[in-house]
């Protein structure tokens, strides 16, 4: 019976050994990854600052009107897209992310809105899928390491809902619900309106507080606000996925290196036991054959 | 004569960055052609190909799928969707 617990501790740090394997494993790949995932969030800046700056430009010199910029009153559906990740193996990411989608929905629904839920990323989906809620759109896109074309899908979808007419599934606003990288030991659920828009002048280049110089669009203001618009959305989205990137991997960095220390702590709890038992064992080995010598010498 | 500054970023990266002489650039109704004290300008970009001539001499080419120029006191930005062919760009500056 004694070896039998014997076996079980030596079993359990077996198994827990083969965890934590894996899990310093996902931390050192977590690690690796996400210094390229920032080096891309930096790399894409330049295009961002270049299509805010080209925006704000436009905003400031023409009284033009675009649909996308436009408060729509015809309908009380808004879509609400969720970033979140593949995978799981990133303590909370997922969950408060999920949270913070759900915190924003039911605030939606209290002000009358009808919610349509866009989720990329497959722990969002399966999250909504389990709970048979339906989604209008799901990406699972390879969250750690996202692609600007897939940012363009997404971006062109939202745009299609948000351009719809009311009959035919049109939405009024456009939130998105990512997580935000502050830095190595934070990221933050971050809730966006992104439609529609409105272009912020501080958004523009800082330290810029010269007048704007007058711009000759060509074709026409028109015609330029139509084709920047767009591209400033998927130049957001995309830029929303890289930080959402970025902060998966940090967690779970975090997580997996907080699960190998919970690993660590085990094996060496579960090898005092096990050499608590191997003792014990041994003890009553040694008890049994004395006491039987004992005996057989008295008679 | 003065420079442009010439910026030429792409979705996920900055592509090419420097002193020109001259950028020539599809713009919606024709090759839009930028020297140096040009007057502000926002462009539109239909497919094809944008040439930048450096200050050095060296021609800088990409076959571009659209996207805008911005022309502000000689601070040229060239932001386009995706490039598909890149030639002349100096090693240094990769």
């Amino acid at each position: 019976m004694a070896g039998g617990s014997q076996r079980v501790y030596k079993q359990r740090i077996k198994s827990t050994q083969s965890l934590k394997k894996m899990f310093r494993a996902q931390e050192l790949i977590a690690a690796s990854r996400i210094g390229k995932a920032r080096a891309r969030t930096a790399a894409a800046a330049p295009y961002e600052r270049a299509i805010t700056r080209a925006v704000s430009a436009v905003a400031t010199h023409s009284s033009t009107k675009h649909p996308l910029t436009s408060e729509r009153t015809d309908t009380n559906r808004v879509a609400v897209l969720v970033i979140s990740s593949d995978r799981g193996m990133a303590g909370a990411y997922s969950a408060s992310i999920v949270r913070e989608a759900e915190k924003l929905v039911a605030q939606l629904q209290g002000e009358g809105k009808e919610v349509e839920l866009y989720a990329a990323g497959r722990r969002a989906i399966s999250f909504y899928r389990y709970r048979g809620r339906p989604l209008a759109a799901e990406w699972s896109y390879g969250s750690d390491n996202p692609q600007s074309d897939v940012a363009a899908e997404i971006a062109d979808t939202l745009l299609e809902a948000f351009l719809a007419p009311a009959d035919e599934g049109g939405v009024a606003e456009l939130h998105v619900v990512y997580t935000q990288f502050v830095n190595m030991v934070t990221q933050r659920p971050r809730v966006v309106r992104m439609l529609p828009l409105e272009v912020v002048e501080g958004i523009a280049v800082p330290g810029e507080s010269d007048a704007m110089p007058l711009y000759d669009f060509e074709p026409s203001p028109e015609v330029v606000l139509d084709t920047l618009l767009p591209r400033y959305v998927r130049s957001r989205i995309f830029s929303f996925m890289l930080d959402a990137a970025a902060s998966e991997l940090a967690a779970r960095q975090r997580a997996m290196h907080t699960a190998t220390d919970n690993a660590e702590d085990l094996i060496r709890n579960y090898t005092r036991l096990a050499n608590q038992a191997r003792q014990a064992d041994i003890t009553q080995e040694i008890s049994e054959i004395v006491s039987g010598a004992d005996a057989l010498a008295a008679s | 004569m003065a420079e442009l500054n010439v910026v030429l970023v792409a979705a996920d990266r900055k592509v090419w960055s420097g002193a020109a002489r001259e950028v020539s650039a599809p713009s919606a109704d024709g090759q839009v052609g930028i020297l140096a004290g040009h007057a502000p300008l926002l462009a539109v970009l239909r497919p094809g190909e944008v040439k930048v001539s450096t200050a050095q001499g060296t021609a800088v080419e990409a076959r571009v799928t659209g996207g805008f120029v911005s022309v502000d006191s000689n601070l040229v930005t060239i932001v386009v969707d995706e490039i598909s062919e890149l030639s002349g760009r100096e090693p240094a500056l990769r």
